[in-house]
């Protein structure tokens, strides 16, 4: 544990904070791209003690938050599905479809198993021969190459039982969007330290010359996001708009080749339509024609629903997308909590809604 | 014991393959066979009244506690523990942290279709035991059988009486600001190892879980600290949190706690950042919370560290009046971080 003591050491966390207050000439805007990194942001109180000099806005990097309503309606109807098991990380269960989560089709006599890794759904397909197996393959780049590894290994054992929805998103695309919005205000990125553990950080390099936004490779505790902030206002109090690595011990330029060997192996970019945003020009997914019978959305074709429903109440695009913060969307707290959410982001642990939830000092004094 | 014989019809089926039927339940000469063979032979003398609607437990002149409390844990077995020790270590415990002498418990099962004798057995032999090591008689019990897939196997209800040896009353509202909170061991080690059985996520060694009975070190603590002791908790479902925050509400106070101060075993650590998880979330079953007056500190961590089980006592922060919120924590960085009550289950993230 040694490595997670020095990275949230309190002496070295508070001379990083006395830094960025010293090299601040004006306030600066800064997207933390991640959610793992918003939690940590909000959890340690880092984002209250900027408070004036570094606005933290939090992007869409919870892959969760992200996924599409029309996907949860089809997990959701192919868990009511006889003899068919929806196999799920734990944290899109509770997500909202346009009628149920998958923990309320449970409830309804839904067939629901929560797994860890995509190998442990192909474990539950061997074991479960007269059942079709459908994997929930959600996640940013980090997790695409375990569930290609997957798809290989069901080809390779035969299995015709196993399929995925490949729900997979791509963060670059997202921050295209981002910059595009006419009410933007993003100045610098903190770059998801483990997307780019898998992309390397190279692919950023046309996009900052494009935007001429600073892009810092981030990690995830209290003193990677310290380090992160203060290269990111560094280089803007310079005026310099460069890709810079502040996560070397995981991260390098060109990324891990092999993960995106499988990557490219099984899949091909594609567009896809997220949560809260619209359609993204790639940004998702597909798995390649090859493929096809590992392909649920393909497989069970007549389960996919027409169009979802719009998120009543719920502005969690607008929080996703930097325009509010949680706190002033009409329902946090009110109608929308971790108990019953209504969108997306109040239910993952790394949803900007629910880190504010659990966090926010103002938040909880409010509650009680 | 002796093997049970089960009558002519199949006198070559190994025990091992037998299953609970639901004519085990259904009240004729199965279902009395099952308990007088497979329950109470195995709880020994002294212990449930068969041939008795209810058990007599004689004059009780000092004042009752009772409790009771279901346990459906899955899986039933789980390294350091079963249902059976957890239905009895965790009744007993809940008198002990009242400040009550654990004496008689009742033991309800309910049992699913299918479910193999031997398992039973198993459990039913590790009930024997901690009831044994709790210095606790069953002294009543219950056996029904539903219909295969209405259950899980087994659950079991346990209601425990104790009784007041001092008369002092554990309740929350005692605890004054400047009051020491104490933790009696490593935490979140019962959660972390039923999650850890139930998913078979394969760490090696496998975490373990923390089940014990905590009464011997309750009446110590009691009888040393006196009125110092100012209320227990053992930190079951919720972890720390949930304790922390009962005691904010019923007191009136807030609770602070170092983060850095936490007992946490280096495998439960890796356990937690590798899933997500706040340790002071987890749940336990044999560590306890205690407030008490501040100068009292060093003789209730004498106390703690003198019962082998409780390695690892520490002192974890301290009551404070009230400003807003009711649980503080200290993460070594900034201002001091409220901790939100727990909500719904721990989902572990995925990336």
């Amino acid at each position: 544990m040694k490595y997670l003591d020095e990275f949230r050491d309190g002496r070295a966390s508070q001379s990083l904070l006395e830094k960025i207050r010293q090299r601040v000439t004006r306030p600066w805007v800064l997207m933390d791209v991640c959610g793992g990194q918003t939690h940590s942001l909000v959890r340690y109180g880092i984002e209250r003690e900027l408070a004036g000099q570094v606005e933290l806005i939090h992007g869409p990097g919870c892959p969760v938050c992200v996924t599409s309503t029309e996907l949860i309606d089809f997990a959701v109807a192919l868990a009511m599905q006889p003899d068919t098991i929806v196999a799920s990380f734990g944290d899109m269960i509770r997500v909202p479809g346009s009628d149920q989560s998958l923990m309320q089709a449970r409830s309804c006599g839904g067939r629901l198993k929560i797994v860890y890794t995509p190998i442990d759904a192909i474990a539950l397909a061997q074991r479960n021969p007269d059942s079709q197996i459908v994997f929930l393959a959600v996640g940013f780049e980090t997790t695409t190459p375990s569930t290609a590894l997957a798809v290989l290994q069901a080809t390779q054992l035969g299995l015709q039982n196993f399929s995925i929805v490949p729900a997979h998103v791509r963060v670059l695309p997202a921050m295209e969007t981002i910059m595009q919005l006419p009410e933007n205000r993003v100045e610098g990125f903190l770059a998801a330290g483990h997307v780019c553990s898998i992309t390397g950080y190279d692919v950023y390099e046309s996009f900052v010359a494009k935007h001429r936004v600073p892009v810092v490779v981030t990690g995830f505790e209290p003193v990677d996001l310290l380090e992160g902030i203060l290269q990111a206002v560094t280089l803007l109090e310079a005026g310099k708009a460069v890709i810079e690595n502040r996560y070397s011990r995981n991260v390098q330029r060109h990324g891990n080749p092999n993960a995106q060997a499988l990557i490219d192996r099984v899949y091909e970019i594609d567009d896809r339509d997220w949560r809260g945003f619209g359609t993204i020009s790639g940004g998702g997914y597909r798995l390649r024609d090859e493929y096809a019978q590992m392909d649920a959305c393909r497989k069970f074709a007549r389960l996919l629903p027409p169009s979802a429903r719009k998120d009543s109440e719920c502005r969690g695009a607008d929080v996703m997308s930097g325009k509010i913060k949680p706190k002033q969307c009409p329902a946090f707290g009110k109608t929308c909590s971790p108990e019953s959410p209504l969108g997306a982001p109040m239910v993952s642990s790394e949803g900007a809604c629910a880190a504010y939830y659990r966090f926010d000092p103002i938040t909880i004094e409010a509650r009680q | 014991m002796k093997p049970v014989a089960r009558g002519a019809a199949c006198p070559a089926v190994p025990v091992s393959n037998e299953t609970v039927t639901l004519s085990h339940g259904e009240g004729g000469r199965a279902m009395r066979r099952l308990i007088r063979d497979q329950i109470a032979a195995k709880l020994g003398r002294g212990n449930v009244q068969l041939h008795s609607d209810a058990a007599c437990l004689g004059r009780i002149t000092k004042e009752i506690a009772i409790t009771t409390d279901s346990y459906v844990v899955s899986p039933l077995f789980f390294p350091g523990g079963d249902i059976g020790s957890l239905a009895v270590h965790g009744t007993v415990n809940d008198l002990a942290m009242a400040g009550a002498t654990p004496c008689y418990l009742t033991l309800s099962l309910i049992l699913e279709e299918g479910l193999p004798l031997a398992t039973l057995g198993r459990v039913i032999d590790s009930v024997a035991e901690a009831a044994s090591n709790c210095d606790v008689k069953i002294v009543a019990g219950d056996t029904k059988v539903v219909p295969k897939g209405a259950a899980d196997g087994i659950f079991i209800n346990t209601t425990g009486v104790g009784v007041h040896s001092t008369g002092q009353r554990m309740t929350a509202s005692r605890i004054q600001p400047g009051d020491a909170l104490l933790v009696s061991g490593p935490i979140a080690r019962h959660g972390l190892a039923v999650l850890a059985a139930r998913e078979s996520l394969g760490f090696d060694p496998p975490p373990e879980s923390d089940s014990a009975p905590l009464h011997r070190i309750a009446a110590e603590l009691l009888e040393t600290l006196g009125d110092d002791l100012r209320t227990m908790r053992d930190a079951t479902r919720g972890g720390i949190a949930a304790v922390m925050h009962e005691w904010a509400e019923e007191s009136a106070n807030a609770m602070w706690i170092d983060e850095s101060q936490l007992p946490l075993l280096p495998e439960s650590r890796g356990v937690c950042e590798l899933l997500g998880l706040d340790p002071l979330l987890v749940a336990n079953e044999g560590t306890f919370v205690a407030a008490i007056a501040p100068h009292r500190v060093d003789d209730a961590l004498s106390v703690m560290r003198s019962h082998s089980r409780c390695g690892q006592p520490a002192q974890i922060g301290h009551a404070r009046a009230r400003e807003l919120s009711p649980v503080l924590v200290s993460r070594g960085l900034g201002a001091d971080q409220p901790l939100d009550e727990p909500i719904a289950a721990m989902l572990p993230r995925i990336c």
